[in-house]
């Protein structure tokens, strides 16, 4: 099809500046490879309108432009009301053009919308809030944060990531741009789409629907794990976190601090009475390589800086600044770095 | 060129030299006038006030964005900026200049004294003036408890359920409501009153089809107020009895819908944008044929492509929704419509190039920001057939790439041609012609900075730069792109500050206009710069499509080929 002819095409065009981390035109899976195929197609349409009709305005600009030298300089130039031909031909042509634009519209919005399920696809429940992402796999029984986990897709074996997304505050909307167009994460309302990376590594994106003062820094973190990798990641997720009385004492208090304060309304840590579901679950957080939503890498001074006020990193957000004194900020940042 | 025509000759001028007066006396004057030239003026200036206040707005952002994780503002405060910047340039700075060009033009073009309605009029100027007031009223008035902000700060399309008292406690959606409401009520009323003028007041002669196309652009997109402000209006009151009466429209906590006032703001929002840019196309149907020193090409079907887009545009607005959900079946209506309306925009663009085709083209300022004009809103089409494009949109829609877009539709297209409006009724305004030396330095400064912000604009947004954010991360290739995109918006500034000396220094020292400066053909042109309160001393009658024409040309006069 033109489609395919014009992505194969437009890959040895592409100048370097236009590719990137969060780039369109750096296309990995097929939902993305599909819009970059016709974004080409309909980019090479619309340029080739704006040379044509462009350059007949800048050569009529030329060419008829007002000489006072002219020996007709005075006269008026002939006066012309019209012609229904004319008309006519410039509207058909353009409506043949919207007619060929639009089937092959269609056709994309059909395979990626209406594309069949693979028995082997995996499914993750993502959950929109002020300002992170929630992922549940519900055949594992996992809920993690932040850092979505998925394996790669092969061409010939296909293992699809089908996302079943819904928002537990405002609108909110997951684009991962290498991976596929974005799709609105909206209360009230399930909506899914898929995604099939076929290289493995991290890609990245954020939130794309304005929802509230952190709105910049809800950033997305999807891993394409290899199949043993991302089969190690679900065992290892599936354990509780490593009980802190077999180490030092030290961590042992952190987990007394966190389990006697209001952290425990608001945030899960598998094993434990904290069992909150309004902030991220932590039962692995030391395992993520950020934190915040992707805005913080994980190190445990940006922990303990983070727990003291998240203002410092998040103005906005919606995590109150916890009011402990360096001791307790110390321990709870031991506890915390352990939970692996 | 100016030759007198007949109809001047005959215009009693004893009456223009009143007595001088005082202050209180002109002050009391504008306050209660219900002329259409003053009320229009009125309009303008409070338009031009509003957009500097806008447009100081964009530029403190651009400098927030101008490096990544900057602090220049925080991020609430940065939230208000693109709040009110996207709410005052649409409801208080496009609708009102629009509005008051009309205003102004609609009555002198077809032949009447004034507006059908002088007192309705007036009294939609000052229900919009005093919304425009209540929205930045909320600075000082929209605070509450809970640490709630000022300002609005929810977007300038106030998605719920973001506008719901949990997300957004305090006055402040309540102060923006109120203002879009008080807005809506002002706009239906001048819409209404162009309908009747444009029907019912037009000089003997004057039939429908030999009406000015600017009259008829405005009498379509009057029509257009009526069915697009409506659901707004009803969507401001749902959202009103949602946060005071515990109503649940809006309200995704107790089971309401997000998706509904999606719904409701875009079906007015879509067609609210080509409500914005038809009086950009009037202009341009009058301006472009005077400059090219040719009748325009193709009326009726410039009539017919105008009336096409006024109906196809309101079947459209669900292509703001391409990644809501809406399923396969719904997209794809939307995308054949949204292409749909490229056809009778294109013949439009196809007549103006066909009107200059075989002309003398006169490089006034006026002339060069239409020419602008053309080839912006030619590109900003063809985004716009990209953006139609449901799967494209799947990427950039809610990105830079769509900023970028309606950027080049709004500043590109409106308003170039709001400035080549300027340089051409500006002398029949005041009497005075603005200054053409200051005007191409204007013209250069900003063409060239639109071009370095808003040509770069779309590149952040291919490279994934989701619009509304306060900053952005260091790593992914945007800053260079944000750094070229505001030093243009400081360019852009400098441009529209000497705009801004040129209105001023040309009321006091341009030179003297007289009645018809550009040698133009319809009826504004054959009374005083500026007109007389009555406008025309002898009502007058018209046999083509372009009267002045016809007196000055008698031997190849427009009534032989109608």
């Amino acid at each position: 099809m033109a489609i395919e002819i014009w992505q194969n095409l437009a890959v040895l065009e592409l100048p370097d500046v236009i590719h990137g981390p969060t780039s369109i035109f750096s296309p990995d899976g097929t939902p993305a490879h599909s819009v970059f195929g016709l974004s080409m197609l309909v980019l090479g349409i619309t340029l080739s309108i704006f040379l044509i009709v462009g350059g007949l305005l800048l050569y009529a600009l030329i060419r008829y432009r007002h000489r006072p030298t002219d020996i007709n300089a005075a006269h008026e130039p002939a006066q012309i009301y019209g012609s229904n031909q004319i008309e006519l031909s410039w509207t058909v042509v353009p409506i043949l053009i919207v007619v060929m634009l639009f089937l092959a519209t269609a056709r994309v919005i059909y395979t990626t919308e209406h594309a069949p399920k693979p028995a082997e696809a995996l499914d993750v429940t993502v959950i929109g809030h002020q300002f992170w992402w929630e992922y549940r796999y519900p055949k594992y029984g996992i809920v993690t944060a932040n850092e979505l986990h998925i394996p790669v897709s092969d061409r010939k074996h296909p293992t699809p990531t089908y996302l079943t997304m819904s928002s537990a505050d405002t609108n909110h909307s997951f684009w991962v741009p290498r991976l596929a167009g974005k799709m609105d994460v909206i209360p009230n309302k399930i909506n899914t789409m898929w995604i099939d990376p076929s290289v493995p590594g991290l890609y990245l994106g954020q939130c794309a629907q304005f929802c509230g003062a952190q709105h910049a820094k809800m950033l997305l973190r999807v891993y394409a794990d290899s199949p043993a990798e991302f089969d190690a990641w679900i065992a290892h997720q599936k354990q509780p976190p490593v009980q802190p009385s077999l180490q030092d004492a030290s961590v042992a208090e952190g987990q007394a601090v966190f389990l006697h304060n209001a952290c425990i309304s608001c945030h899960t840590i598998a094993g434990t009475v904290a069992t909150g579901r309004f902030g991220p679950n932590l039962t692995h957080l030391a395992s993520r390589d950020t934190f915040a939503s992707g805005s913080v890498p994980n190190r445990p001074e940006n922990i303990r800086a983070f727990v003291s006020d998240p203002a410092h990193f998040k103005p906005g957000a919606l995590m109150p600044a916890m009011h402990l004194n360096d001791h307790d900020l110390d321990v709870v940042t031991a506890y915390l770095t352990t939970l692996k | 060129m100016a030759t007198q025509t007949p109809v001047t000759a005959i215009l009693d001028e004893t009456t223009m030299i009143a007595p001088r007066s005082t202050a209180l006396q002109v002050l009391h004057d504008w306050l209660t006038t219900v002329d259409h030239k003053k009320i229009g003026l009125m309009y303008i200036g409070y338009a031009l006030l509003f957009i500097v206040i806008a447009g100081f707005e964009a530029l403190l952002m651009r400098v927030q964005l101008a490096i990544p994780n900057n602090t220049f503002v925080s991020p609430q405060v940065f939230n208000r900026l693109f709040t009110m910047h996207g709410t005052t340039m649409i409801f208080f700075v496009a609708m009102p200049v629009l509005l008051g060009f009309g205003n102004y033009l609609i009555p002198l073009m077809i032949g009447a004294r004034d507006m059908a309605f002088p007192r309705l009029n007036a009294f939609s100027f000052w229900v919009s003036a005093f919304g425009g007031l209540l929205l930045y009223f909320s600075y000082f008035g929209g605070s509450g408890l809970y640490g709630a902000g000022s300002a609005p700060d929810v977007g300038w399309w106030a998605y719920a359920p973001l506008t719901a008292k949990a997300f957004s406690p305090g006055h402040s959606t309540d102060y923006w409501t109120l203002a879009i409401l008080l807005s809506g009520v002002g706009s239906i009323g001048t819409a209404l009153n162009i309908v009747a003028t444009a029907i019912c007041m037009r000089c003997p002669g004057m039939k429908l089809s030999r009406m000015p196309l600017l009259v008829w652009v405005y009498l379509v997109m009057s029509l257009m107020i009526f069915v697009t402000i409506s659901p707004l209006t009803a969507a401001q009151i749902m959202l009103m009895l949602d946060r005071y009466m515990g109503s649940h429209f809006f309200d995704t906590q107790a089971g309401g819908s997000a998706v509904l006032w999606m719904h409701f703001f875009w079906i007015f929002g879509h067609p609210e944008v080509y409500v914005l840019i038809m009086p950009a196309f009037a202009f341009a149907n009058e301006i472009i044929p005077v400059f090219s020193r040719k009748a325009i090409f193709g009326y009726p079907a410039m009539v017919a492509a105008t009336v096409g887009i006024g109906f196809v545009s309101l079947s459209v607005w669900a292509h703001h929704m391409f990644t809501v959900g809406m399923g396969p079946g719904a997209n794809t209506f939307f995308v054949l419509s949204s292409m749909a309306v490229g056809v009778p925009t294109g013949i439009k663009i196809f007549n103006w190039l066909a009107t200059i085709w075989g002309g003398k083209i006169h490089f006034t300022t006026s002339m060069m920001f239409a020419i602008g004009f053309l080839f912006q809103f030619l590109l900003a089409g063809l985004t716009g057939i990209m953006l139609a494009v449901a799967p494209f949109d799947w990427q950039l829609g809610n990105s830079y790439f769509v900023v970028a877009h309606f950027h080049y539709v709004i500043v590109g297209g409106i308003l170039f041609m709001l400035f080549s409006a300027f340089y051409y009724w500006y002398p029949k305004m005041t009497g005075r012609m603005l200054s053409e030396k200051l005007g191409k330095w204007h013209f250069w400064l900003f063409l060239i900075g639109f071009h370095v912000t808003f040509d770069l604009m779309h590149i952040p947004g291919i490279l994934g730069m989701p619009r509304r954010v306060y900053t952005y991360e260091a790593d992914r290739g945007w800053m260079m792109w944000n750094l070229l995109v505001s030093s243009g918006a400081v360019v852009q500034t400098i441009g529209v500050l000497v705009f801004v000396y040129n209105l001023i220094w040309s009321y006091f020292k341009g030179p003297v206009a007289g009645a018809d400066p550009w040698d133009a053909w319809t009826l504004e042109w054959s009374t005083a710069s500026p007109p007389p309160s009555y406008n025309f001393a002898v009502i007058p009658s018209v046999e083509s499509r372009r009267p002045l024409w016809d007196l000055k040309h008698p031997e190849d006069s427009d009534s032989h080929y109608e």
